[in-house]
């Protein structure tokens, strides 16, 4: 595999997005203008299917005993990691400390590739019918371009400081499109929120990679590797201590609980779907979020050494899926419904990376790639209900869409039943891999219980889940139809570009968990992963699944029941429990939380600072400056009468003192 | 030897000294300034003559190039001044003191200064009559009058 002349040049599908993203921003003002999204649309298809090749390469390079479940067990480490890597640039280069820029293929890697390409271009076709119009057309394209270079360099990445320069330019396109529509005051403060929270997550990571560095640095490297490759330290994940090895992990996850939004840094991603919705469904849902999975599936060679890191990341994963899944059931805003989705479901991925072994980890990733599909899907299919209903996105103002927007209603019911885990659909399947692992990691150890309760609450969340989604599905697209004024007389379907692209989304939430789950193909085909040693095989846990397929049909049944047919079910709900109701409607007050216990401690703070400023520094700074004044007016000014001959008079008075002075100096 | 040329340089510096402070004619302080000057150029050459060496010399000669030049300019500045104020008393000139501080009472505020038109000034300066008179067609403010 090494040979291939593309995973030798896999370099080329940062550099497609990148050209296009310079390309569109030097000519898109003047130039492009209408065309402006051409550049990023043929890198964007191009990236994918070099990276389609990419994955079909890596798995060509499976041997084939491995593909057939359980029987073989190539425990030799050489057959089991499939992975090559390609030295682009030599970045840094400091006597021993060396920094090359060093592309790493892998399994996860091409499978990160396809869902970030695959997704992306089918995003990007949508936009071109979404933003048509738009005054800021080509840069929204320069940036959405940029972002597949950064998300794409950051999958390929092969080291702890590239993995840090790429997270932080997605975290900047990230900005930059929440905040699209700056002249919007709300778009803009969402944009800073963003931005500023997921500093603090960052801030952790960097100090993780700086505790790397210097844990990890100290022991020799191979050739041509630098102290800060993943390579070197899941080869000498051993030799540090434990202590050492938990910080580390814990300052790296930290970078991630920003990222991915769990809690307690989620507060970012719902105020995010202020950007476009394209952005939402490729960024705020498809695949910048799931960078911290990724890192954290990246790094878990890491993390299979520290279990403490392992229980934290696994108990912050189910906390948040619950929690999220709770606060999604009340939201009016379709979009912070699916926003409030997507934080759950990245929960999810996180409990089962905290479950600590290599299945645990496919299966994350394998929820990861199918959740791509399907909330991507939800996101476009919510755009395009948006774009028919005149930007007016909250679900008790319309109603019975489906006539009016047939497409639009079969994709997101696609969509909504592949989230909510209807049997046979990808979630279903992917979910199940989750549940199954936490389920497996439930008994013989000493945190059993934990990951007992943690069980409970997927399995809970399951429930909430396909509620919240059929909720959302049935308050759009069911009843009677209600259209807002802002949307006019021209309610329609989308257009065909809007449409393909949720077709094709569509087929792949129905499909995807399907071809791959029961067949057990991503977990052999990623257990060749760098550094992944040692796959288990692949079992289905059929009480799990016939558990989790009542779980969702029993939910959406609910959903069905409550809001699919006129009935005051709800209204007497929430008469009955307003506190509960409150509770979820207001996000559980993390955000006036945070206002109490971070902004208003702050504001305090920079009111004193004014306070000394103003008082005490100035007043400092004026009492200098007036004294001179002061004691001028009293005395010096009154000699500066004007008169020449007393200027004179006083220039030989200063002479003739001179002279005395220095004659009496003289003769002492 | 020395100290004869000195002492009389001393006199001429004093003299200019104290002309300069006390008198309040614009040329007679230009007048007494030269007179220091020369005070000080003569202590040069004694001490030149004194340690047989030219410098002394050499700096008169310099300070007298200066004072020639000088001559040209405060002699212009003077004349310019006297055009403004109809005067050569140098106490009608107070603009340098600082604000508020009271002017004088023997001068003239800048308002009342500036309320004195250049017409309204009855007395030019008699200057004595040299060479050739001007034609009489050139009925200039500043004509030479002949008494």
């Amino acid at each position: 595999m090494t040979e291939n002349w593309l995973v030798q040049n896999v370099w080329l599908i940062p550099l497609l997005p990148l050209g296009a993203s310079v390309f569109t921003a030097v000519l898109g003002p003047v130039v492009l203008r209408r065309w402006s999204h051409l550049p990023c649309v043929l890198a964007a298809v191009a990236a994918a299917v070099l990276s389609l090749a990419v994955l079909v390469v890596t798995v060509g390079a499976v041997p084939d005993e491995m593909s057939s479940d359980g029987g073989a067990r190539g425990q030799e480490s050489a057959a089991h990691d499939l992975s090559s890597t390609t030295v682009v640039y030599d970045w840094i280069s400091v006597g021993t400390f060396q920094v090359p820029v060093v592309l790493r293929v892998d399994p996860l890697a091409a499978l990160m590739l396809v869902m970030v390409t695959g997704v992306g271009s089918l995003i990007v076709v949508y936009s071109v019918g979404y933003m048509q119009g738009d005054p800021g057309y080509w840069r929204f394209f320069a940036y959405v371009a940029l972002f597949l270079f950064s998300m794409t360099m950051l999958v390929l990445a092969s080291n702890f400081l590239l993995l840090f320069v790429f997270w932080e330019a997605v975290g900047l396109c990230s900005y930059l499109l929440i905040g699209f529509w700056y002249q919007r005051p709300a778009a803009a403060s969402a944009a800073k929120k963003a931005f500023l929270v997921n500093r603090i997550g960052d801030f952790g990571l960097a100090l993780g990679i700086l505790l790397a560095w210097v844990h990890f640095g100290r022991l020799a490297t191979a050739d041509g590797q630098g102290p800060l490759d993943y390579a070197h330290a899941f080869s000498h994940v051993g030799q540090i201590s434990g202590a050492a090895l938990l910080a580390i992990c814990l300052l790296l996850f930290c970078g991630a609980v920003g990222k991915s939004a769990q809690l307690p840094l989620h507060v970012w991603l719902p105020d995010a779907m202020e950007g476009p919705t394209p952005v939402s469904a490729l960024i705020h849902a498809a695949t910048m979020v799931t960078a911290g999975v990724y890192m954290v599936a990246r790094l878990s060679p890491l993390f299979f050494a520290s279990p403490t890191a392992q229980l934290v990341v696994a108990c912050v994963g189910g906390l948040t899926a619950l929690v999220a899944a709770l606060i999604a059931l009340t939201q009016t805003d379709l979009k912070r419904i699916l926003a409030y989705s997507t934080v759950s479901q990245l929960g999810y991925m996180f409990l089962a990376l905290g479950c600590g072994t290599v299945m645990a980890s496919t299966a994350a990733i394998f929820h990861m790639f199918t959740h791509a599909f399907f909330k991507a899907l939800l996101f476009l299919a919510a755009g395009s209900v948006m774009h028919a209903m005149g930007n007016v996105i909250d679900i008790t103002r319309f109603g019975g869409l489906r006539k009016k927007m047939p497409i639009t209603c079969a994709t997101f019911a696609c969509g909504g039943l592949a989230l909510a885990g209807f049997p046979l659909l990808s979630g279903f399947w992917s979910k199940d891999e989750v549940l199954a692992v936490v389920a497996d990691r439930a008994h013989g150890d000493a945190f059993g219980w934990v990951f007992s309760l943690l069980l409970v609450a997927g399995v809970l969340t399951a429930l909430l889940t396909a509620f919240y989604v059929s909720r959302a599905f049935f308050m759009t697209f069911w009843g009677e139809e209600e259209i807002p004024l802002e949307a006019g007389d021209h309610a329609h379907e989308s257009p065909w570009l809007m449409t393909g692209p949720l077709v094709v989304l569509a087929i792949f939430s129905l499909g995807v968990g399907l071809a791959l789950g029961p067949t057990g193909l991503v977990g052999s085909f990623l257990g060749h992963t760098h550094g992944w040693a040692g796959h288990e095989g692949h079992e289905l846990k059929v009480w799990l699944m016939c558990l989790s397929g009542v779980m969702a049909l029993s939910g959406i049944g609910l959903g069905w029941w409550m809001y699919a047919r006129p009935n005051t079910l709800p209204e007497r709900l929430v008469k009955r429990c307003p506190w509960a109701y409150d509770l979820s409607r207001q996000k559980f007050y993390f955000d006036e939380l945070y206002d109490l216990i971070v902004v208003d401690v702050v504001t305090v703070f920079a009111h004193v600072c004014r306070f000394v400023d103003d008082w005490i520094v100035d007043g400092m700074v004026q009492l200098v400056a007036t004294t001179p004044r002061f004691l001028g007016r009293v005395t010096l000014r009154r000699l500066h009468n004007g008169r020449l001959q007393f200027y004179a008079l006083g220039m030989m008075g200063g002479v003739v003192l001179l002279v005395l002075v220095l004659r009496l100096w003289a003769s002492n | 030897m020395l100290t004869n040329e000195l002492i009389v340089a001393a006199i001429l510096f004093s003299v200019g000294a104290v002309g300069f402070l006390s008198r309040r004619n614009m040329i007679v302080m230009f007048l007494s300034a030269e007179l220091m000057l020369q005070g000080v150029s003569l202590n040069l050459v004694a001490f030149g003559r004194e340690w047989q060496n030219w410098h002394g010399e050499m700096f008169t000669i310099f300070v007298l190039a200066v004072a020639a030049a000088e001559a040209g300019v405060a002699l212009a500045l003077v004349v310019s001044l006297y055009h403004q104020r109809g005067s050569l008393d140098i106490g009608r000139w107070v603009g340098l003191r600082e604000a508020g501080v009271a002017v004088p009472p023997d001068v003239l505020s800048d308002e009342e200064e500036h309320a004195i038109q250049e017409d309204e000034i009855e007395e030019w300066p008699r200057l004595t009559p040299a060479g050739v008179e001007p034609g009489v067609d050139a009925q200039q403010p500043g004509e030479v009058h002949d008494d």
